[in-house]
């Protein structure tokens, strides 16, 4: 069985063209990102206002209330009833990228309202007593002591937008889900396996990058992160919130 | 509503069927997860190996980890001994962090006193530290049942079946009623056993119900 789908993945021809498995990967990645700017478009400034001001919390408890439904049932349900209304190949992609960007919003809601909602107090009177307009205060101290937390809501929502738009290939999307569900369909399972050995390297991957990311974007100040070029003289803070323990993973 | 009073018998089947292809892992699961995220707790040296290595398996999709199940078990594609696996997985890459930190957050008073009147190792575990980070743990339960419910149903498009065959149907044919029964018959069943978890919480933490009472 491994050395059949060995064989799948050395295969040249399974490399080139309109389903190789160049072309599939950036789609996947492409689908990706279009939902994933979608949805921090959307869920970004509505969790740092609503964690900025402490209103309408509910929107939070809401979103990830949500989550119960389960998301196969939810890109049928989106696919059946706006598919007819879309013209051409938009049909399949169009509501599929709508699904993939609503899961999205509930992870990212979570991480930055949290992240914003968990900054010390005391920090942010004190940014407030130094002078600090409240558009100062969101943009110099909650979002960079928050950052921790926005970027493990960011991490879940790449990771649920990867594992859902492999199930949206049922509903006719491209990118890697295709070899699993064609895979499937065919009775192929060297192309169905490797599609899935595809995706779970692509999902483990990103979500590496992004913890690059967010280890080189979040402030030494809470990660105790040494930064150099000071020599002998630059201390780290030695403040253990490198991997903030928040929930806002989620399902798929 | 027609199609449900026609067809509520293959409803309740499947449904059956969800739940023990959720709920198994998620007792296996949590099973697991204790003396690993005691392990974790106990030699902080582990705890980085054993939370990074859980957390890389909980990035793996679901619909590539149930298809991968069967080379490493050396099982049939269609066995749902594939689902319940790739689950029981998941649940415990949720659960061990949260049974990581639930016991770490335990206060050292408490650990000192308990060690003093004479409980030790597995005894002080399960008399004293697991009941005190019971809430913790029951809040990571609650979020690895509602998210086991939901990805289970994907399983139908391996031909496992449980209530994702009427999602799957309802779409193949067009009936919007078969489709919606599926949706809401998975939000009920994840309700449930949200609220299974929530009252076996309360029951085994009597001392927060007192605590209300008298606050």
């Amino acid at each position: 069985m491994i050395g059949s789908v060995l064989a799948w993945f050395t295969d040249p021809a399974n490399w080139q063209g309109e389903d190789g498995i160049a072309n599939r990967l950036l789609q996947h990645l492409g689908y990706t990102a279009m939902a994933v700017v979608l949805a921090a478009l959307v869920a970004i400034p509505l969790g740092l206002w609503v964690g900025h001001t402490g209103r309408m919390r509910w929107l939070v408890s809401f979103a990830n209330s949500v989550r119960a439904v389960p998301t196969l049932g939810l890109l049928f349900a989106v696919s059946l009833w706006l598919g007819p209304k879309i013209p051409g190949d938009l049909a399949f992609t169009v509501p599929s990228i709508l699904v993939l960007a609503l899961l999205a919003i509930p992870p990212l809601l979570a991480g930055t309202y949290a992240g914003i909602e968990a900054v010390d107090p005391a920090a942010r009177d004190a940014a407030r007593g130094v002078g600090m307009t409240s558009g100062q205060v969101l943009r110099q101290v909650e979002v960079p002591n928050g950052l921790p937390l926005m970027m493990s809501g960011f991490r879940s929502a790449v990771l649920q937008v990867v594992a859902t738009a492999t199930v949206a290939a049922i509903i006719g999307l491209g990118g890697l889900g295709r070899y699993l569900i064609d895979g499937i369909a065919l009775g192929d399972y060297p192309q169905t396996a490797g599609g899935a050995i595809l995706v779970a390297v692509l999902a483990v991957v990103l979500d590496g990058v992004f913890a690059f990311v967010q280890r080189r974007v979040v402030s030494p100040g809470l990660t105790g992160r040494h930064v150099g070029g000071r020599g002998k003289d630059s201390r780290s803070v030695a403040v253990e919130a490198d991997r903030p323990s928040a929930d806002v993973r989620s399902s798929a | 509503m027609t199609w449900l009073a026609d067809n509520w018998q293959t409803v309740l089947t499947l449904a059956g069927r969800h739940l023990y292809l959720a709920g198994v892992p998620l007792v296996v699961g949590f099973l697991v997860s204790i003396p690993l995220g005691w392990v974790a707790s106990r030699w902080s040296r582990s705890y980085p190996v054993i939370i990074t290595s859980t957390g890389l398996l909980y990035t793996i999709p679901s619909l590539a980890l149930f298809v991968v199940m069967p080379i490493v078990l050396g099982t049939r594609i269609l066995d749902p001994v594939n689902v319940i696996v790739a689950m029981t997985i998941y649940t415990v890459a949720l659960l061990v962090r949260t049974v990581a930190d639930g016991l770490n957050a335990v206060p050292d008073d408490i650990e000192q006193a308990a060690t003093a009147m004479g409980y030790r190792g597995v005894r002080r575990l399960l008399g004293v530290e697991l009941p005190l980070a019971a809430p913790v743990i029951s809040a990571g339960l609650r979020v690895a049942a509602v998210s086991n419910v939901s990805i289970v149903s994907v399983a139908s498009i391996l031909g496992v079946s449980q209530l994702g065959d009427l999602l799957l149907d309802g779409y193949n044919r067009v009936i919007w009623g078969e489709l919606l029964t599926g949706i809401a018959s998975c939000i009920l069943l994840a309700l449930a056993l949200d609220a299974v978890i929530v009252g076996g919480t309360r029951v085994v933490t009597p001392w927060l119900r007192a605590q209300e009472a008298r606050a």
